[in-house]
């Protein structure tokens, strides 16, 4: 239910459509957010009839759509021999602590009087006085197979609280209000293709700013659905003809932005119902998925396909079901969520390793916040700082990254937990020792971070 | 008033096309012949007559559903969209509807969250009245809305367990804008003065009985913008209306939504002088902008979904008689009492290519009454075609390229007819396709 979100956060989601829109500012209002990463990139849809996949591309303007397809056809060819992530969002700030709560500290109950869990059994042998959710029971298995690290209380430090902007210092790696590329973005522009889209690659339908380049593609990835267009009474030759016109009435340009920008969409849409082949996204994954009216099974089992037929996919951004900003009725909604989110990703990681793909994928787990430790008089909790990172795949050391604080001594003067590791940390680790690149080419000041083992 | 002579206003001739202009980012474009009997009140006499309207009257048929049956807009799905569209198309005073919609934009609230028509129409009822008065007073009304306090949990938060959702959007996003003057400590103490709302439940009407409980507001000593007192919810509003950056997000949001450019720095002042000179009075400010010469001289902006099909059935002249324009305006990006979220809808992007297919099934399901068959009698002239499909829609203003891409199209489908039956069956067709190709092209997409 939208009333349970904090609007600040819904705005927040609206506010990252803009970044598919070229040229678009945010509205005035904004003033003092920060934009997203990617904001004015260019966009162009277009089938990559070499894979068969209706994209948006994002960037790399002077290539045209027959070079980038020729791009991706021969990325395809040279066969699949990178390493993967996948950034998963939990989006709104998921409560770090009914995700892995303290049962064993002493000041739980006091501060969640109403929203403390019960012992759910799902011990977590790192730190006795943590359990899992009941809900999260997919990433007790993981864990317990030592294909997940946890980092139980992942940020930086001064924490903003606002949705908009923390999720902005995550997705461009710096606490740098203006920065306008991703962090996976400036590590594409360092060693990707100049004519490779699906290098980075979001499945959300719209650019992820955490993709967002200066130079090399980038692509969005959506189903076309049913694009034609009827009009009443009229039909064939004359149909025809008009189908035709719309692309006419969107040929011109001139000097009025908004009168261009019509014109320009115009063209676009006929172009894209030109394009538009037959699309068959039927994927038969060989492990079960969790049934829901989220896209989000469907869109991870579509993931582990793509990487199964050998689509040149490196850096892959999507958020997961369901929205994390439990102002209200947290109890219920948090479970729901969580719990369809867990075992998606068991899912997913069962379906990599059935398709021997087990080795190939490091998965990031990541929310913009935590949740204030007191609860509030809603049944919810309010914005907080640190919260919960996850590390999942068959090369992850499964151990814990940083460690939990506590509620006593391990809050700020705002009651919000205090960060044990930084994010900036955690990237540089990924960057390094996952995509074998120079963090310091990446982070801002990465120097500054320390860094942890990651892989086995 | 001093600071009203500074703001520069529209010196140029004041025709039709201007008026046209005029009645589309005040209203919702004129009804046929509209905008030529506005060009005779000259540009202040124009203005005026929207700022100063007659007693509300609705011309042209009553809204009904697909039956034929009065809406219901209270309990029918859908149907509160209906009801408002119907006031867009059917009013005699297009500024007040065109100022309630600004206003459902600016305090954005979804009956996803509210969950009941009742009281969001109440809520409408409330942008409509305040649409052109006092800003505070539209503030208070608002921060006591119950839509409102549902939306943003005003009624959760109470002196025991401030919520902070309210207090935190309504300086982010209704007076100050973000991060403008206030910190994280202002948002908790803005919290604390704004408790004390409550409801009750009515197992019948839902959420019901709306009112200040003093036992649960939290009465100490608050400081909020470094001011201490013991503030409640009225004082809240009224800090951050007083608030020094408030007058400068104020112009310049509701600038926006009828000039795409950003004011210049001379107009911008002499705008918020105006507003605080007049104790926030919104009007004024309104009817500066409306006389504005950037108005008339400045670039065109793409008309929202819910102007854009209001505009349409004006000039047709055709009330509401189908349910389908709720679920047809949700695929073009706006179904009304639905905003995406608290910041309302992104003016920036209206236009995609999913938008536009809805758009051009709007225009579809607009022309589908008065389509003409194979059999109906239409001239072999292009020329003659594309007048008459001008003439449909009440003859509005193109730009050459899209005329030359209309006369084009009419002219190779008109050679087409290489047959007998063909020349007397395809002019209708190709009638009925220019009447489209108008109302989804560029232009008509932008004012």
């Amino acid at each position: 239910m939208a009333h349970h979100d904090c609007t600040e956060h819904s705005r927040s989601a609206l506010l990252r459509k803009a970044v598919a829109q070229a040229g678009a500012g945010l509205p005035d209002i904004e003033a003092g957010m920060p934009l997203p990463a990617g904001t004015g990139l260019d966009r162009r849809s277009f089938i990559a009839r070499s894979v068969g996949l209706a994209i948006a591309v994002y960037g790399a303007t002077a290539l045209t759509p027959r070079a980038l397809d020729h791009g991706i056809a021969q990325a395809l060819a040279a066969g699949p021999s990178d390493t993967v992530l996948v950034t998963v969002f939990l989006d709104g700030g998921i409560d770090s602590l009914s995700v892995l709560f303290p049962y064993g500290d002493p000041d739980y109950r006091r501060l969640r009087p109403k929203l403390a869990l019960a012992d759910s059994g799902l011990v977590f042998p790192e730190d006795t006085r943590l359990r899992w959710h009941p809900s999260a029971a997919g990433f007790h298995t993981l864990h317990a197979e030592g294909k997940l690290a946890v980092l139980p209380a992942v940020g930086y430090t001064n924490a903003d609280q606002s949705h908009f902007t923390s999720r902005h210092y995550w997705e461009v790696g710096d606490t740098d209000p203006r920065l306008q590329t991703g962090w996976l973005g400036r590590y594409l522009d360092r060693v990707g293709k100049a004519d490779n889209p699906l290098q980075g690659v979001s499945l959300d339908g719209e650019l992820s700013p955490s993709l967002a380049t200066a130079k090399k593609p980038v692509a969005a990835l959506s189903g076309p659905g049913d694009y034609s267009f009827w009009a009443p009474g009229v039909y064939g030759q004359v149909e025809d003809r008009m189908l035709s016109a719309i692309g006419s009435l969107g040929s011109s340009r001139g000097h009025d932005k908004a009168l261009a920008g019509a014109r320009e969409v115009t063209f676009q849409s006929h172009r894209l119902r030109q394009q538009l082949a037959p699309f068959n996204g039927g994927f038969q994954p060989p492990v079960p998925y969790p049934k829901s009216n989220s896209g989000f099974p469907d869109q991870m089992a579509g993931l582990a396909a793509m990487l199964a037929a050998g689509l040149p996919l490196h850096c892959v951004a999507i958020s997961a079901n369901g929205g994390y900003d439990t102002h209200s009725d947290q109890a219920q909604d948090l479970s729901d969520n969580l719990d369809l989110a867990s075992k998606t990703l068991l899912a997913f990681q069962r379906d990599l390793e059935a398709r021997g793909l087990g080795n190939r994928v490091l998965t990031l787990v990541w929310s913009e916040f935590g949740r204030r430790a007191e609860e509030n008089g809603s049944d919810g909790t309010d914005h907080g700082a640190a919260g919960i990172g996850l590390l999942m795949g068959s090369r992850v050391r499964g151990t814990m990254i940083g460690e939990f604080p506590g509620l006593r001594g391990g809050l700020d003067e705002d009651g919000n937990l205090k960060a044990t590791v930084d994010y900036r940390t955690i990237y540089s680790s990924v960057l390094e020792q996952w995509l074998s690149t120079d963090a310091a080419a990446v982070i801002p000041h990465a120097k500054s971070f320390g860094r942890v083992p990651l892989l086995r | 008033m001093s600071s009203a002579r500074r703001i520069p206003v529209y010196r140029g001739h004041f025709g039709p096309e201007q008026a046209e202009r005029l009645l589309w980012r005040a209203g919702f474009g004129p009804r046929p012949g509209e905008e030529k009997r506005l060009a005779k009140k000259g540009l202040r006499g124009a203005v005026h007559s929207l700022t100063h309207p007659p007693r509300d009257r609705l011309i042209g048929p009553k809204p009904v559903d697909d039956d034929g049956h009065p809406i219901a807009p209270i309990d029918a799905w859908g149907h509160d969209h209906l009801w408002w569209l119907d006031r867009m198309v059917r009013s005699n005073r297009p500024l007040v509807e065109r100022m309630t919609l600004v206003w459902h934009d600016w305090f954005a609230t979804s009956n996803a969250g509210v969950g009941s028509q009742r009281l969001m129409l109440q809520q409408n009822g409330l942008f409509r009245s305040h649409g052109l008065g006092s800003f505070s007073n539209l503030l208070l009304a608002v921060t006591r809305d119950p839509a409102m306090l549902l939306w943003l949990n005003g009624t959760d938060n109470e002196k025991d367990a401030p919520n902070e959702n309210y207090g935190r959007e309504m300086m982010e996003l209704f007076t100050l804008g973000a991060s403008r003057g206030y910190s994280e400590r202002d948002v908790r103490e803005q919290a604390r003065a704004l408790t004390g709302w409550r409801n009750d439940w009515n197992d019948d009407k839902g959420p019901v009985n709306f009112r200040f409980d003093r036992q649960r507001h939290d009465t100490g000593a608050k400081k909020i913008f470094g001011k201490r007192g013991h503030f409640d919810w009225q004082d809240s509003c009224r800090l951050a209306v007083h608030h020094p950056k408030h007058a400068s997000f104020f112009v310049a949001k509701l600038w926006s939504y009828f000039v795409p450019t950003d004011p210049p720095a001379a107009t911008r002042h002499a705008l918020e002088r105006l507003y605080v000179g007049n104790h926030y009075a919104i009007g004024p400010v309104v009817e500066a902008i409306l006389k504005h010469p950037l108005l008339y001289n400045g670039p065109r902006m793409v008309k929202p979904p819910a102007v854009y099909l209001a505009g349409m059935l004006r000039a047709r002249r055709r009330g509401i008689d189908t349910e389908a324009w709720t679920w047809l305006s949700s695929q073009a990006g706006q179904q009304l009492f639905y905003p995406p979220n608290v910041a309302g809808w992104d003016d920036t992007r209206w236009l995609d290519t999913a938008s536009f297919l809805a758009r051009w099934n709007l225009a579809g399901r607009v022309l589908r009454p008065s389509v003409l068959k194979g059999e109906d009698k239409a001239p072999l002239n292009a020329e003659k075609l594309l007048d008459l499909a001008l003439a449909y829609w009440g003859h509005p203003r193109l730009t050459p390229p899209t005329k030359r891409a209309l006369k084009s199209f009419a002219h190779h489908a008109i050679t087409d007819a290489d047959r007998k039956w063909k020349k007397e069956q395809y002019p209708p067709l190709i009638e009925n396709a220019l009447r489209h190709l108008i109302a989804v092209s560029p232009d008509q997409q932008t004012s």
